[in-house]
């Protein structure tokens, strides 16, 4: 037993701002206190706070030190270890309270509002310890399953939970599990989908960094109900941290009889592997993913039939999401009824999401379905930083949409994204404020696409390459307004006759800038003018005469020599030699070069 | 994705051939083996010139078309080698929001090469990639294994000068 725990987070995000380094020197100056044996160092999953990173938490007193550097080590470890003195200074201020006293994490703002179900263990338990997870009820729901009830049972419960695929399109897990149950095959498989592809989503990435077990018991609970005995983990490669710890999670599970033969006597047999995607954001469509596991070119099929009757290797197949599964264990433990209390009417349980982007607080947070987006933005995301204003909130990636700031009082569930021209996906949430362009954003989207497009079929393949030409050309001020219309004359052709998600929903955030800002779109076309001054062919640099005392910083600055003037004396930028890289605006001290 | 496919020429150490013909003996005969080889013989090689793939499509018993198809489809598949030095910026949404496409445009300006091309020197490559799942951190960029964040483009400089050495 150690008398004092340090946490520290080792998720992606605050591995890249070098906790790694800060678990060493931490590990190596407790020992030169001769205090290994009194105070334990944990490596965890992500805490969510990403922006404080790197982050650690010292039991029992609770005390959250953020944005910690190699330096502050030593204090830390000689005042608060060794004296038990916390060092205030350098704790997220947001814990110590006027009078000094530090207040629970729980109080802040960023975590008063969140309910964690899917990341309950994520930032508590080492992910590579097996114990840790048992010692918090894990593997418990997956006994309780195999030893007390059927599989019918199991199915049962899931649907009367009303838990919804995590991953995007929202279908009932239960319903998922009860077709593949019912359907008779000599082999059916398991496969999770840990492809996160949407840029700026990394809930599931976190969960595999921080809880892997959850996953494996939801996936053996999920082979139990639809009887199957083998099951795939389609991860990307470009986590290799997550697919580190799966892998040390899956060794132990098996070590600890929890996958392999005969699991807790049941005579159910159930086995785990990994495959790695290799980039190809189509392969998180369901047939595509299969056909990748395959080894082949990952396209996506015609659907019916639908996985869970011809699947991987023709077999029937369920596939769910990482979020999707892990939170399974707790509805197996806790029973449907209190999981369907929680969230809204047809969209129970909590979401997980990514906040990104023009926010204070970026990182993972996990709400109640039905919270408001002002709730997620203003209240746990600290709002926009830097004296700017919310204009937009980008939910779906690119099968999304954008939500204008009149609807932030909306309240996030499946339903209500997909009224408004967005929809859940798998839950990033990146935040715009005024100085981002919609159009430059349905275009970066469009790019996106048009890369990822897999060029099975036309509409997506070809229609998405002419959506973007026409996005190209209003940014550059040469559209006209019939431009406008055959665009969104593409989208709805687009949306009808492609073949998967992908080409379905990717006109998605064209339409939806479309809706909310299409006075935008008209002042490119006819003002010939990009009002968030983003669109370099449409943006001129002004030196204003009155404000400019002729430093010549900017002068001497400007890579391309565009900036004229005299020392003392207003500068002047030659609008032909200039590149509108932005510099001289950066470098003026007294705001004199802007931007129209 | 248009892949560039490498000219130049293949340089095999008996090493690296041994390493390969264990991968492909240890994956012959399973379901969907030609992704994992390709992953494998990728980090042997650095990337997956034509010679290799044939190897792997003639152990594995596979037209050599399925594995060029498979190679081909994945953008971490690599036709070219890469430099000593990979740079890869992040274009999630979040970094570019936050002004990814700057960073690229000041490591197009200060390199001299575009994205998925290699330095003459073979020192640095460039690359835009997909959202790594830093988000927190926008916008981010790596260098190997190394994960620079919160940048802006005076940072650059800085950055590239650690390897130039």
């Amino acid at each position: 037993m150690y008398r004092s725990n340090v946490l520290v987070c080792g998720g992606t995000g605050c591995t890249s701002s070098n906790s790694e380094v800060i678990i060493e020197k931490l590990k190596s100056e407790i020992a030169a206190q001769g205090l290994s044996e009194e105070v334990g160092v944990i490596r965890t999953g992500c805490f969510g706070l990403c922006a404080l990173g790197p982050i650690m938490i010292v039991y029992p007193e609770g005390a959250f030190y953020s944005r910690v550097t190699p330096e502050d080590i030593s204090e830390i470890v000689s005042e608060h270890l060794v004296k038990g003195r916390i060092v205030t200074r350098l704790l997220y201020q947001e814990t110590v309270s006027e009078n000094g006293e530090i207040k629970s994490l729980n109080e802040t703002n960023f975590y008063k509002k969140q309910m964690r179900i899917s990341l309950r263990n994520c930032g508590v338990i080492n992910p590579e310890d097996i114990e840790e997870y048992i010692a918090l009820d894990g593997y418990a729901a997956l006994g309780k399953a195999l030893t007390e009830m059927t599989s019918q049972e199991v199915i049962d419960e899931m649907l009367a939970s009303g838990l919804r695929g995590r991953g995007g399109a929202g279908f009932p897990t239960g319903r998922k599990w009860a077709l593949a149950a019912v359907n008779e095959a000599d082999q059916k498989y398991v496969c999770c989908n840990a492809d996160e592809g949407d840029p700026g989503a990394f809930m599931d990435r976190s969960v595999l960094e921080g809880d892997p077990h959850s996953v494996i018991e939801a996936m053996a609970i999920a082979g139990y109900a639809i009887g199957a005995t083998q099951g795939f983990v389609y991860i990307r490669a470009e986590y290799p941290i997550a697919v580190h710890r799966l892998q040390i999670a899956i060794d132990q599970a098996r070590e600890y009889g929890l996958l392999g033969k005969n699991i807790f006597d049941s005579g159910f047999d159930f086995d785990l592997d990994i495959r790695l995607g290799a980039g190809a954001f189509v392969c998180g469509e369901e047939t595509a993913l299969m056909t990748s596991i395959e080894g082949k070119r990952g396209e996506p099929r015609y659907r019916p039939p639908y996985p869970a009757v011809k699947g991987l290797f023709g077999k029937p197949t369920v596939l769910n999401n990482v979020e999707t599964y892990s939170n399974i264990p707790q509805i197996i433990l806790k029973g449907a009824d209190w999981f369907k209390s929680i969230g809204t009417e047809k969209s129970s349980g909590t979401k997980v999401f990514a906040l990104g982007g023009k926010i204070t607080n970026t990182g993972l947070v996990e709400v109640p379905m039905g919270t408001t987006l002002r709730e997620v933005v203003d209240e746990i995301g600290g709002g926009v930083p830097d004296g700017h204003t919310f204009k937009a909130a980008q939910t779906g990636g690119p099968s999304g949409g954008c939500i204008p700031a009149s609807l932030i009082d909306t309240k996030i569930d499946f339903d209500n994204l997909l009224a408004i021209g967005s929809m859940m996906g798998s839950g990033g949430l990146i935040v715009m404020d005024e100085t981002t362009c919609m159009v430059d954003i349905a275009k970066f989207f469009l790019e996106f696409t048009v890369e990822e497009s897999c060029g099975k079929c036309t509409p997506c393949r070809v229609g998405t390459k002419r959506m973007l030409e026409i996005l190209e050309k209003i940014t550059e001020g040469k559209a006209t307004m019939r431009d406008l219309d055959r665009l969104e004359e593409l989208c709805y052709y687009i949306k009808e006759n492609s073949l998967c998600g992908l080409g379905q929903t990717a006109p998605n955030p064209v339409l939806s800038t479309l809706k909310y800002f299409r006075d935008e779109y008209e002042a490119h076309v006819k003002e010939k003018r990009c009002p968030a001054g983003q669109c370099k062919s449409l943006t001129t640099y002004y030196i204003m005469v009155d404000k400019c005392i002729g430093c010549t910083l900017c002068a001497r600055n400007c890579p391309v020599d565009a900036i004229a003037g005299s020392v003392k004396k207003p500068h002047e930028i030659d609008k032909d030699k200039c590149i509108k890289c932005g510099v001289c605006m950066d470098k003026c001290k007294f705001s004199a070069v802007v931007k129209r | 994705m248009q892949k560039r496919i490498s000219t130049l020429p293949f340089n095999d150490t008996p090493e690296q051939a041994e390493k390969l013909d264990a991968v492909i003996q240890g994956l012959k005969g399973q379901d969907g083996a030609v992704m994992p080889a390709l992953h494998h013989a990728q980090d042997i090689y650095g990337y997956l010139p034509l010679e290799v793939q044939r190897k792997i499509a003639n152990g594995l018993d596979v037209p050599l078309e399925e594995v060029y198809s498979v190679s081909t489809f994945y953008s971490q598949f690599s036709l070219t080698p890469k430099g000593q030095y990979h740079v890869s910026v992040c274009l999630g949404t979040a970094c570019y929001v936050k002004g990814a496409d700057k960073l690229i445009e000041k490591l197009i300006e200060k390199l001299g090469i575009k994205p998925e091309e290699c330095t003459q020197d073979g020192k640095f490559s460039l690359t835009a990639c997909r959202c790594i799942g830093a988000c927190g951190l926008a916008p981010v960029l790596t260098v190997n294994e190394d994960v620079y964040g919160r940048l802006v483009p005076e940072d650059i400089e800085g950055i590239l000068a650690k390897y130039a050495g």
